[in-house]
This record gives C-alpha cells, structure tokens and sequence, in this order.
C-alpha cells in the first residue's frame, strides 16, 4: 500500500526552483532515506509533504489525502521530529508527553497510559518529572521520536535526528525506527550520516531540486559501483551545479 | 583610528540595512509628536459653548466678548433661561455652559466679589475639564485687567476649581517629552540590542577572542545611533516649531547641548543594559522597564512630579529624564537661561558619567 | 614547548541547584603544526574547552597555555595569536561577504591584501559571491567564509568549534581537504566534531565523552588498543538479525553499523560459529560472519561502555 505518492511536484520562490519537479512512491513500513546536499531541496520537499507549505505544481498525497485539499487531515496523520525543534525545554517529561497527546486529540487516559509505556520503554521512569533541558542530547532525540509518534501517525517524518548523539544512543535511535518500521509505521529520514543511509530500505538522492537517483541501497551501490552509500552520494552530490542556492 | 572608522562604517550597514527597524527610529518622533499632539491632547480650540447671562451688563459683556475673542471658543448659543440650560446640554452640541448670575457687575463693585458658574459636561471629563480651565484662565485675565484699572481689588469667582494645570501651557509639555522618550528609545534600547544580537550569533566570541579592547568596537556601536537621535531632535524641533506652534523661547544652541548630553547618557544606559543581558529579549525587556517606563512616568511628562506619592517621588530623583524634561521645559518653553537650569544639567552631568563609567568598568571580556 | 598545553583542566557550572562538570581533569597536548582532533558527542565538553583555551572562560582549576602563554595570565597574547571559530554560525548575516572579512581583518588591524596568501584557496570558491550577504549562503559556503574569517590574522593556533556539523557530507570533505592545506602553512590546527569518520583525518584524537578524555592516540593506535575480535555480521533481514543477536548469550555487544552488523562475543571465537549455526536455524538466510578491523566508531563505543562499568 502506498502511503505517500508524489508526482511531479515542484516549488519556487521567484524564479528560483527549489523543487523541481519530483516523482516518487512510497510504501507502508518502508524506511526511507532522503538524502541531499545543503541546499539541494530537502527541506522544501519535506514541508511540502508535512502540509506546511504548499507546492507550486504538481500532484501529491499523503497518508491518502490530498495536499491541496487536505491538509489538516494530513497533519492529524504524521509524526515530526527534527534536530532543532523537538521538545520543549522548560517543560518535564511529564508535561511535555501529555502537551503532545493533547495537541493529537487523545483523551487524559490515553495519555496517562501512554506517558507510562513510553516513559518505562526509554527507563526514564525516575526523571519523568524532570526538566527536559536536563535530560543528554540523547535521551531528548529518543524522547522526541517516541513523542513525535505518540498518535500512532501512518507516517514519520524525522530532518537530521541524530545530528550530535554519541554512537551508542545514536544506535539505539535507530533501533526505535527499526521497531517503528517493523510495527507498520512509514519512516521518512534526512541525514548527514552516511551509515544511517544504508539503514534504509530505498534511498532518495536529491541534487539541485531534483531526485538523482531512488532505489535499494543494493542496486544503487552497485550501479555506482560504490563500496557503500556515502561513496554513492558523493559521486552524485558532485555533479550539483548549483551549489549555492 | 581607520579600524574605529571601519567599525562605525559596519554599525551604519546594521542600522540601515534592517529597513523595518530603521523606519520605524526614524518616523518614531513624527508618530509620538501627532499621537500627543492631536490624538491625546487636552487642548480644545474653537469649542462651542453656551451663555446664560442672567445679568447682561457691562461687566459680563466684557467677559462674554472676551470669551468670544479667545481661540478656545465659539459662543454657539445664547440661552435664555435656567430651565433651557439642561436641554442645550442633552443636545450634545455644547461641552460647556458659562452661567452669570443676575446683577452680576452690582454685585462685583458693590461687594467687591461675584460668582460665575462654570458646567461641563462631565462625561467627557478631560474636554470638560480642559474647557473650565481655559474659560478660567479667560475670567482671570478679564480680572486681572480690571484690578489695574480700579484702586480696589475685585475679586471674581468660578464656582469651579483649578485642577491642574496653571499656566494652561499643558498641550505643550509633552514635546519635552516626547524628546526623552525618543532619545531613550532609540540610544538606549537600540544599542543593548545591538550588542546582545552580537552575543546571540556569536560573533561577540570572535571579537572576544581578538586583539581589540572591545569598548571600541562598543563605541563605535554608539555613534549610528547617536547620529541618529540628533537627527531625532531635530525633527522634534522642526516638527514643535512648524507643525504645533510652539516656539523655541530659549538658546537653541543650549537646548541642542542639552539633548546631546542626555543621548549620552541613554548610550551609556543602553551599554550598562547590554553588560547584563544575553539575549536580545531580556535587553529589550529590561530597557522598557527600568529606562523607558520611568521615563514615560516619573519624569514628570505624564504626572507632575509634586502629585507623585512620596516613594514615586523619590525614585523619580533617579530617573535621568526627569532632570532633562525639567531643563528642556525651561529653555524651549519657559525661555530661561543656563542660570536657571544649571542644577540640572549639573545632576545629569554627573549621571551620565557614572552610568557611562559603571558600565565601561562592568563590561566583561569574557563570556562569564 | 608544545602549541597547546592542557594540565587537570576542571570546569563545573550550576544548573539551578545542582553542580554539573563539564570537564573532569583534563590533560593533554598538541604539538606545533598538529591537526588535533576533539571527537565527541553534543555535550561532551567540546566546546567548554575550546572556551577556556580561547580565553573565553576561565577555569574552575588547573592550568593551560596556548602557543607558550597563559590562559589566564597572558589572555591578550593569545588573543592576538589564535583564530577561533565558534559552533554557532558567528557572521554577520545582514553583511557581505566582502564586508564580513574586511571587518573581521580590521578587527586584527589586518587588512584582506596582507595575509591573502593564507586564504587564497578558500576564498577564490566563495568570491564570486563576494557581493552576496552572508546570510544567503548556503551550509558549506558559511563554513568556508567563517574559516576565512579566523584566518585572516594568520593565526599560530586555530580552534575550529564542530565546524563540519549540519554540514553535508561532500562540503564536509572539502573542508577537511581545506584544513590538510592549511596544516602545510605550520598552523596548530584543534577541531572539534561529533562525526567519528572524520577521525582519521586528523593525526591525532582525543576521543571526549561527558567531560572525559576516553582515549588520545593517532587514529592507527586507537583503533588497535579495541582488544576483542569484532566481527560483521550480515543477513537478508538485518532487523531481525540484530533482535536475535542481542538475545544471544554468547554476544557481548551487537550495533547496527551501516549495512553490517558490528558484534564482538564473549570467550573463544568458537562461539561465532556456534551462533552462525543457531541463526540459521531461526530461519535467517544468507548469513554471514566476517572478522574485520576495529574502527574509530567501534573504540568509542567500546570505551565509553568500559567508562560506565567502572
């Protein structure tokens, strides 16, 4: 089943093409990886898919809704995450977990008993009422993506969530993606980290808008003749013209 | 000296190239001079009011006409009676009502004392009360000329009081401040900003971390605004002269002294602001409350310093604007000398070095 | 006289009313011409010492110097001999490039003719947006305009603070193969990062967690002090490889590493066999056990795991 699907969608600002016209499938429980340079249209393409900004041209859905006509009902149906925004830091665990579920409409004992399985999951029983400020960088991503995914949304889309973890806790993330993926949750990931990359069951290149290259991890090292994903993406992310947008 | 040129050049491409900000300083003084002057003014000109002459003799044709003669009134009505008197109210057309009572000037010569009754409509209280004030101030003069006149002193009452206001100058007042606020806003507030931006994208680190004693690249930080607050005071003054037809009484070349030395002065509090802020939020918080609050409140523009509760009254001798407003008022309205506010340019003399001196001495040049 | 000397370097702040350490006595040195690298995570203490080392702090205890000069004692002399380049983007978005730089070389009473030889190579990539304001540049091109920046004083010792991070991967290499320049110019080089494969681009590598110094070598010697056989492990479904690895009794650790599996057992490498065994039972396909070379991903981990037992 598809749970998102793309056709060529496209948006500038002014006469700049910050998306140029991409096209892509994307099945349920899928992990899928979207790489790209600084620049490359990432960020934009991503906005576009969360509903939060609307695109040029092109056709897309989400979730089974349409992005032009369904917004609202697109949002209610995602999880996000990024490196920047993620938690609230002045606020506990507690209040943070039950800022989000309200947010997503869940009734007080849904959150309560969601609060609970999540907090005993990530063994952060003992500073759930604890500032989230005071909490390692760690523990704060692994917080953010339980909570970005509290309303059991179809989809998740996380920009860079490893940014700056040690190796150890930065593997632990990604076994929750694992687990998340395995659970039937679609997994829509940026990342710097090239080894994060060959987590992902397909791989989205993007160069200067548009989407250079889509497929296994597989085929696209051995296409590329590559030892691994970060070879495939520097060979690629080398042909961009326009660099500096 | 070509490094603090360069540094003044660099302030000069912030303050302009942040066109939003950089309108707003600048149109900042035109805003507040219309705002108090037109909108919040509690002068009235040309205000129609009513005459119930009960007397209708030499002396209250004197009054009337005087009435009649003063740019604040227009005589909309004569009314004859008492009982006519509420109606004319209702109406809505009149803001006040001047009531002589019968035998009126016999009364005045013969006792040597008469009573004119003054109604406002009350439920516009500022109009009305600007409007006694004015019709007062117009009895007083008719009064007064009628003293030197006779060997005897008449005395005439209004059954009303003097509330504020004395020498019915009031509209004037606010150019003073609207000058301190201005100058506050635009030295002060501008520059703890500016410096607290530096902190906050961290280019304070680069400079920190660099030969230069950072008070020079701070001053150069101040000049932008202080070039600009001149030309703030400029504006307010051009803006005073043309605009509202209050004249400059005394030494312009004083007055402008005046202005700069209280821009330093608000410099100086900006930089003492900043050494204590790290983010632009606080700076911009801490300015309003500790320097542009006090200076709207306690310096005496927006309630006289006398009618302040004794605690209020004594912070206000803090508060720098109340010595600049003081100065400002007797040289531009009152037309006075250096002799006469020497007191006060003394006090904000000292003030300004010590803010300036405290603020030199508490800035760190490291992050902690 | 080594360029940069660090000697039981302590540092603690308050947050609200408990005591956090930044740095747990710290030691360690660089010596002239190094390219030194800091690894760590977000949080590690990276940037509190570059802090200190920078004159930007001041130490709770023990003593550093900088190119022969106090940190504290002698704060001026180093701030004219060290460039520094702080983590957060720390230019002035709302100027050129252009004029980022004269005013950086004015603030070293420098100018950009002076010492252009130093910045050449970097700065002929961003000038043909010379005219363009700093804050329309995109990651890579910031990255490149700030190093220019702290370079324009010709700095004896420069400290670049996670320069490469929110950078991608291919701005990132060339600005390694910037600073491999620069290293031929006799400039101290320390920089901090968060990205592990970026280690064996430097000579040398304190590998820093929560305050600590877990290991400081050459990239070679760190990765050979990992004193357990590692092997890779792959499989068709790797997810379900790692589940069952983990329950294994006879694993010592397991983590995802990119397309393999990094797994070290516990006693004799018999074990690896006899685990090959059990998963191809479990129904697992195309198993496959390999020995391989420690990197300094595999150390890292291994140390801090080591750190937390003791």
């Amino acid at each position: 089943m598809k749970v998102i699907s793309v056709r060529n969608l496209t948006k500038r600002f002014g006469s700049f093409t910050a998306v140029d016209n991409i096209t892509f499938d994307i099945e349920q429980g899928e992990i899928f990886g979207f790489l790209g340079a600084n620049g490359a249209g990432k960020t934009t393409a991503m906005r576009m898919l969360c509903g939060l900004s609307r695109p040029t041209s092109g056709e897309a859905s989400v979730a089974g809704y349409d992005l032009y006509k369904n917004a609202n009902r697109i949002k209610e149906n995602i999880g996000y995450m990024s490196q920047k925004f993620s938690l609230y830091e002045d606020l506990t665990i507690r209040e943070n977990i039950r800022f989000y579920g309200g947010i997503y409409g869940l009734s007080l004992s849904d959150i309560r008993s969601k609060t609970n399985l999540l907090v005993k999951k990530l063994k952060l029983e003992d500073s759930i009422n604890s500032l989230v400020k005071s909490l390692p960088l760690g523990w704060k991503q692994k917080l953010a993506l339980s909570v970005a995914m509290i309303h059991d949304p179809k989809i998740v889309f996380l920009d860079e969530p490893t940014g700056g973890v040690d190796p150890i806790t930065r593997r632990e993330f990604w076994t929750l993606i694992f687990e998340a993926a395995d659970r039937g949750t679609t997994v829509f990931v940026t990342t710097h980290y090239m080894d994060e990359a060959e987590y992902c069951n397909r791989v989205a290149i993007m160069v200067d808008g548009q989407v250079e290259a889509l497929d296994t991890t597989g085929v696209l090292k051995a296409k590329y003749a590559a030892k691994d994903m970060g070879e495939v993406f520097l060979q690629l992310a080398r042909k961009a013209k326009r660099g500096d947008g | 000296m070509r490094q603090f040129l360069f540094f003044v050049k660099k302030e000069f491409y912030h303050l302009v190239r942040d066109r939003q900000t950089f309108f707003i300083l600048l149109c900042l003084p035109l805003a507040l001079i219309l705002i108090f002057g037109f909108a919040l003014t509690n002068e009235v000109k040309n205000s129609r009011i009513a005459v119930l002459d009960n007397s209708k003799d030499k002396a209250t044709r004197a009054i009337i006409d005087q009435l009649e003669a003063s740019r604040y009134f227009d005589i909309l009505e004569y009314i004859p009676s008492n009982d006519k008197l509420e109606a004319t109210f209702r109406s809505g057309k009149i803001k006040l009502a001047v009531v002589f009572p019968p035998n009126f000037n016999q009364e005045l010569l013969h006792t040597n004392t008469a009573t004119i009754q003054l109604i406002g409509d009350a439920s516009d209280p500022n109009t009305s009360n600007a409007l006694i004030n004015y019709a007062t101030a117009v009895i007083m003069d008719y009064q007064a000329g009628f003293r030197n006149a006779a060997e005897i002193p008449l005395r005439i009452n209004t059954e009303i009081r003097m509330l504020y206001n004395p020498q019915l100058k009031g509209s004037y007042n606010f150019v003073p401040g609207v000058m301190a606020m201005v100058l506050m806003l635009v030295c002060a507030i501008m520059t703890s900003i500016s410096i607290a931006r530096e902190k906050e994208i961290g280019t304070m680190e680069v400079i920190l971390v660099s030969p230069i004693v950072p008070m020079r690249l701070v001053f150069a930080k101040m000049v932008p605004y202080f070039l600009m607050s001149v030309v703030n005071i400029g504006s307010i003054l051009l803006l005073s002269v043309y605009v509202l037809d209050v004249p400059i009484q005394g030494n312009l070349v004083l007055l402008i002294l005046e202005c700069m030395m209280f821009t330093i002065a608000s410099l100086a509090l900006g930089l003492l602001i900043s050494s204590i802020s790290n983010s632009q939020q606080v700076a911009m918080l801490l300015s309003v409350v500790v320097l542009f609050l006090p200076t709207a409140m306690l310096s005496g523009f927006m309630f006289p310093v006398e009618n302040m509760p004794a605690v209020l009254r004594f912070i206000s001798h803090a508060v720098p604007a109340r010595w600049f407003y003081t100065t400002v008022i007797n040289i531009m309205i009152k037309g006075l000398g250096f002799e006469y506010v020497w007191k006060e340019t003394l006090i904000l003399a000292v003030m300004t070095v010590f803010f300036l001196a405290v603020s030199i001495l508490n800035f760190k040049t490291r992050l902690e | 006289m080594q360029a940069v000397e660090v000697n039981n370097i302590r540092k603690t702040f308050k947050a609200g009313k408990s005591v956090v350490t930044a740095l747990h006595d710290i030691s360690f040195g660089v010596d002239r011409g190094e390219l030194f690298g800091l690894i760590g995570p977000d949080g590690a203490g990276k940037t509190t010492l570059f802090r200190i080392l920078t004159t930007l702090m001041l130490a709770g205890s023990g003593t550093a110097s900088v190119d022969g000069f106090d940190v504290v004692k002698d704060f001026k002399q180093i701030r004219k001999r060290v460039g520094y380049m702080p983590g957060r983007f720390s230019l002035y978005q709302d100027l050129t490039v252009q004029e980022n730089l004269s005013f950086f070389a004015t603030l070293f009473n420098t100018s950009i003719k002076e010492n252009y030889d130093l910045i050449k190579d970097i700065y002929i990539q961003i000038e043909k947006f010379k005219k363009r304001k700093a804050g329309a540049l995109s990651g890579g091109m910031k990255q490149k305009l700030a190093l220019c920046c702290a370079l324009i004083h010709k700095p004896s010792v420069l400290f670049l603070d996670e320069p490469t991070t929110g950078v991608d991967a291919v701005s990132r290499r060339e600005f390694w193969e910037l600073l491999h320049n620069l290293q031929k110019q006799t400039i101290t080089i320390l920089v901090s990062t968060p990205y592990m494969d970026e280690a064996g681009l430097c000579d040398r590598v304190a590998l820093v967690q929560e305050g600590r110094i877990l290991g400081i070598d050459t990239p070679e010697a760190i990765t050979k002090q990992f004193d357990q056989v590692l092997w890779s492990a792959r499989a068709e479904n790797m997810f379900k490889l790692l589940t069952d690895l983990k329950a294994q009794q006879e694993v010592n650790s397991c983590f995802p590493f990119g397309q393999e599996h990094h797994v070290t057992f516990n006693g004799s490498e018999e074990n690896a066999r006899l685990v090959e065994t059990r998963l191809n039972q479990l129904g697992h396909k195309s198993v496959r056990f390999e020995k391989i070379n420690p990197g300094i991903e595999d150390c890292f981990m291994e140390l801090m795991e080591q750190h937390k037992k003791s």
